[in-house]
């Protein structure tokens, strides 16, 4: 299972404070999908603000993005530049 | 990040002495850079030439790298490709035209526009040849056969084949569109020697270097353009650029001519080094290069003023009003030691 890292806010927010979680899912969009399963409403608002980090690598549009059952991703907020 | 310190170490810069009356600042910074949307085209003309259309407007040298890596993907000479900036409704869409992202991404959709068409190019030699499209490889600007096996034929050039195009199936084009992921983040290290004059607050900027990790240079000197490029923006926020408002809200300084930005006679020859360490998720070794260098120049600078007074500015810009003001706030302090 990948290793979740939510920011203290969104853990706040959705998570009960908890900011590390071990997720089953091969993409973003089914890691997502399990998350807002888990604590509900949370899936919206990481799809809408958030960027992701997969293994250190962060991406703008991870929606299709693979990840490896021992992945870290981390949630970030999503920063606009160019 | 370890790259550019250690070049910054090892610059001309940082290896001379701080000259009596100046004083030094180091800074580092970081940007993770931007990949996202692009579209891009490429076709070939009937004398061989090929253009390459893509979306975003150059603002510091993307057309010249855009052609470079097309022309390397297709192994012609650079002057063989002409790019052509289209807009939305003639290419498709491109996100924004930024400080980093252009060269990366939408270089990334050229190179594949180029290699769709270099597919479609094998196809037609295939055609001519009367071989199977995988029997045809693409190797320094010809359609060659990919092993004796196939049978003995002469090399096609782009001229060639575009001169038949008609025959084997029409305009020769490629086409690619994508989400680049990947950007690869920069990171920067700033050295500047500055001046303070102490009675009325104004900085010099006597000496600046800026290394950065910038990917594969695709064209050195449009790379250290941008450099130079972000430094001055840099030192315009650290010493001078601000809104400046009245009691009622009015804005003072809404010209350019009152809202101070520094100009060639304000600004040394802002000297570079291109640590080049290559992206992997470029075919190039791309990476965005316009914004890491406005990152560091504020805190570089601050530090060259610390050491150079004593006094730490903790607001920007580090304008002379305000420096003299933090230095005449010290001289008490000073005075009675």
């Amino acid at each position: 299972m990948a290793k979740v890292v939510l920011t203290y806010s969104f853990a706040r927010q959705f998570a009960g404070g908890k900011t590390e979680h071990e997720v089953s899912g091969q993409s973003i969009r089914h890691l997502v999908r399990a998350l807002d399963e888990r604590f509900p409403g949370i899936g919206d608002r990481l799809n809408e603000d958030m960027a992701v980090a997969i293994d250190g690598v962060i991406h703008q549009n991870a929606f299709l993005e693979k990840i490896a059952p021992d992945s870290e991703v981390c949630f970030i907020p999503a920063l606009q530049g160019g | 990040m370890v790259e550019t310190l250690e070049a910054a170490k090892n610059s001309p810069h940082y290896k001379t002495p701080v000259k009596p009356g100046h004083a030094r600042g180091v800074a580092a910074g970081f940007w993770f850079n931007v990949g996202a949307d692009s579209s891009a085209a490429a076709h070939v003309g009937e004398d061989g030439t090929v253009t390459v259309i893509s979306g975003n407007p150059d603002i510091g040298g993307s057309r010249a790298s855009l052609a470079l890596m097309a022309a390397e993907t297709l192994g012609v000479d650079y002057d063989k490709v002409r790019p052509v900036i289209a807009d939305t409704s003639s290419i498709g869409f491109n996100f924004v035209t930024g400080g980093s992202r252009v060269t990366f991404a939408t270089g990334l959709a050229v190179v594949n526009a180029v290699r769709d068409m270099i597919e479609n190019l094998k196809g037609r030699a295939a055609k001519i040849w009367e071989v199977e499209p995988d029997a045809v490889i693409w190797e320094n600007g010809y359609a060659k056969p990919a092993s004796s096996n196939v049978g003995k034929f002469e090399p096609l050039s782009l001229a060639q084949l575009a001169a038949q195009a008609g025959k084997t199936g029409g305009p020769i084009n490629g086409h690619a569109q994508l989400n680049a992921q990947g950007a690869g983040p920069g990171f920067g290290v700033h050295i500047v020697d500055l001046s303070v004059d102490r009675d009325t607050g104004i900085v010099t900027v006597e000496r600046y270097t800026a290394a950065q990790d910038v990917g594969t240079a695709i064209h050195p000197s449009y790379v250290e353009g941008q450099l130079q490029g972000g430094v001055a923006q840099g030192v315009g926020w650290a010493l001078n650029e601000e809104y400046i408002y009245d009691a009622k809200g009015r804005l003072q300084n809404a010209g350019f001519l009152d809202y101070r930005m520094p100009v060639a006679s304000d600004l040394p020859m802002i000297e570079t080094v291109l640590v080049e360490v290559p992206n992997p998720s470029h075919p190039y070794g791309v990476r965005g290069v316009g914004e890491v260098p406005i990152v560091p120049p504020m805190a570089a600078i601050g530090n060259a003023i610390a050491r150079a007074t004593e006094v730490r500015m903790l607001d920007l810009p580090m304008s002379p009003p305000r420096l003299s003001a933090a230095l005449d706030a010290m001289a008490p302090k000073r005075a009675a030691e």
